[in-house]
């Protein structure tokens, strides 16, 4: 007995959430260059491509409760739906944190960067690493992998702590510097949310894998 | 049992929805299984049907069998009261417990087996009777004198068909719907008091609407009595059962029992590699 079809069908929703997966990665790549080079036109670009984003999760969610209606999954096909359904949103709302970035490029406009310019491209790195390799944790179906992966956010953490320490110091030191040092505190918190929202996706990895629900990573925020 | 007449058999087959006695207490029911097979083996003829089966039931829940067509399912659910004893070939070792005692033991009556342990079909089986009749029928031949009325207005209550039927109890039973015939099976078995009702895929025959009602029944009934339900509808199963027992053939054919755990378990995060396959549908 095969389930042609369903099967298909089921293949369809993993790769809708992995495409959609490489478009938040484009998504925040972009938006911390944009920042880096002030090109508003490239932010610009973040902010309208945020609404493909926002179909494509709708779509993808869409696709999984017509499953969900029409063929009664269970065990590893119920939870690779469910795990896929929990993805979708959280790769969502980290493409809606890639465009706050952008928005705060729009803001900064061309002011001089802060001298000496709080360097944020690591902790981007970092977030985009734990994103790429959660994906393919998930492809893999690799719980080992996706526990590793919660585990760096610790050092996104401690950037993180890093980055707004040298922002307040800024703002202390030289009032001129108070609303872009705020302003790149905002960005410096999307790109914490971001790996935060990785270990999310790692979490269902694990459920995927193993069926059972453990929260990996308490953030320190 | 075997070398008894094929009469005999029939009228046993009869009984084992129909007999036994009012009266009898079932909230006094233990804690832990109310019945249960150990390395049970049984074969029709050469043939063997099932193949070291230890299966515990426990009281005041649902459990459910699964498993492909000609697993065995049947075979195993009939042994809890007997009813392969009608059947030619039939042939068992291992042990069926009910409360702690051997149901094949010596000096065990059958009747008495089935009286406790009742048995709905799949497909409805009314006697061609009226509805009170039907509901009657058990009580009174196993000498119950008191009020024959009540019994059967509760039994056709805890069935849910009281409301639909209790202006024409005189009318043939046979004018019923699949539904209503399934519940005044379900109905029968009752009104002689049985602690645990064996139900082999019930809702087979019947319209989803039907089928729910039953499964709505099966929960209110687990709150007094163990049930144990044999059904192709792995929705069902994973609806109404608290328990779920996997079996599968084996290279053989001899019904294995392969998992069995909590239906939330069995559905969500199987075991076994063949569990996942059968009830995704990816089996064989
Ligand atoms: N009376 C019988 N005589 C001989 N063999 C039998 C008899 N009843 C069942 N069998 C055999 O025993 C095996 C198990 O049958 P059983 O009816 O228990 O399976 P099942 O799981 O209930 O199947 P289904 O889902 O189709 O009802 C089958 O191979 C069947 O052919
Ligand atoms: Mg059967």
């Amino acid at each position: 007995m095969t389930r042609t079809a369903f099967d298909h069908q089921l293949a369809e929703v993993q790769e809708d959430m992995v495409e959609l997966a490489s478009m938040v990665e484009t998504a925040i790549e972009r938006s911390v260059q944009a920042l880096e080079g002030r090109d508003i036109e490239l932010a610009h670009r973040i902010i309208d491509d945020d609404l493909k984003i926002n179909r494509k999760r709708y779509e993808t969610e869409e696709k999984c409760l017509e499953l969900f209606a029409t063929q009664q999954p269970l065990a590893g096909d119920l939870r690779t739906i469910v795990a896929v359904l929990h993805i979708i949103v959280d790769l969502e709302r980290m493409g809606d944190h890639a465009e706050g970035i952008a928005k705060v490029t729009l803001m900064l406009g061309h002011e001089p960067p802060i001298e000496p310019d709080i360097d944020l491209a690591p902790m981007a790195k970092i977030a985009i690493r734990m994103l790429v390799g959660s994906v393919d944790a998930f492809k893999d179906r690799d719980a080992g992998r996706a526990r590793a992966i919660c585990d760096e956010d610790d050092e996104v953490d401690a950037l993180y702590d890093k980055a707004y320490g040298e922002l307040v110091t800024h703002m202390v030191n030289d009032p001129e510097t108070i609303d872009r040092a705020t302003h790149l505190g905002w960005v410096a918190h999307n790109l914490e949310r971001i790996a935060d929202r990785v270990t999310n996706i790692c979490e269902r990895v694990v459920y995927l894998v193993e069926g059972k629900i453990e929260e990996l990573n308490v953030s320190k925020y | 049992m075997v070398q008894e007449g094929l009469q005999r058999a029939l009228s046993q087959s009869f009984m084992a929805q129909t007999s036994g006695q009012a009266g009898g207490t079932t909230d006094d029911l233990p804690r832990g299984p109310v019945a249960e097979t150990r390395d049970l083996n049984v074969w029709y003829d050469d043939f063997q049907a099932l193949r070291d089966i230890s299966l515990q039931v426990p009281g005041h829940r649902i459990t459910a069998i699964i498993g492909p067509s000609g697993c065995g399912k049947s075979t195993l659910i009939r042994c809890f009261n007997r009813m392969n004893d009608l059947i030619a070939g039939f042939r068992s070792t291992g042990d069926v417990i009910f409360q702690g005692q051997d149901i094949y033991g010596k000096g065990i009556d059958p009747v008495e087996v089935r009286r406790r342990i009742g048995m709905v079909f799949q497909k409805p089986n009314p006697f061609p009777k009226s509805i009170y009749e039907n509901v009657a029928f058990g009580p009174r031949i196993n000498g119950y004198v008191g009020h024959l009325h009540e019994i059967v207005e509760r039994a056709l209550r805890q069935a849910a068909l009281w409301d639909e039927v209790k202006d024409n109890l005189r009318k043939s039973a046979l004018t019923l719907s699949g539904g209503q015939q399934q519940r005044l099976c379900i109905a029968r078995a009752l009104a002689i008091e049985p602690e645990v009702i064996l139900m082999d895929e019930p809702c087979s025959a019947l319209d989803p609407a039907a089928t729910l009602k039953i499964e709505d029944l099966m929960r209110e009934l687990a709150r007094e009595y163990a049930i144990v339900i044999v059904t192709h509808n792995m929705q069902q199963a994973a609806r109404v059962a608290d328990s779920t027992a996997v079996m599968m053939m084996a290279e053989d054919r001899a019904g294995e029992l392969i998992e069995y755990g909590p239906t939330k378990e069995v559905f969500t995060n199987p075991k076994e590699q063949r569990t996942e396959d059968y009830i995704t549908g990816r089996f064989g």
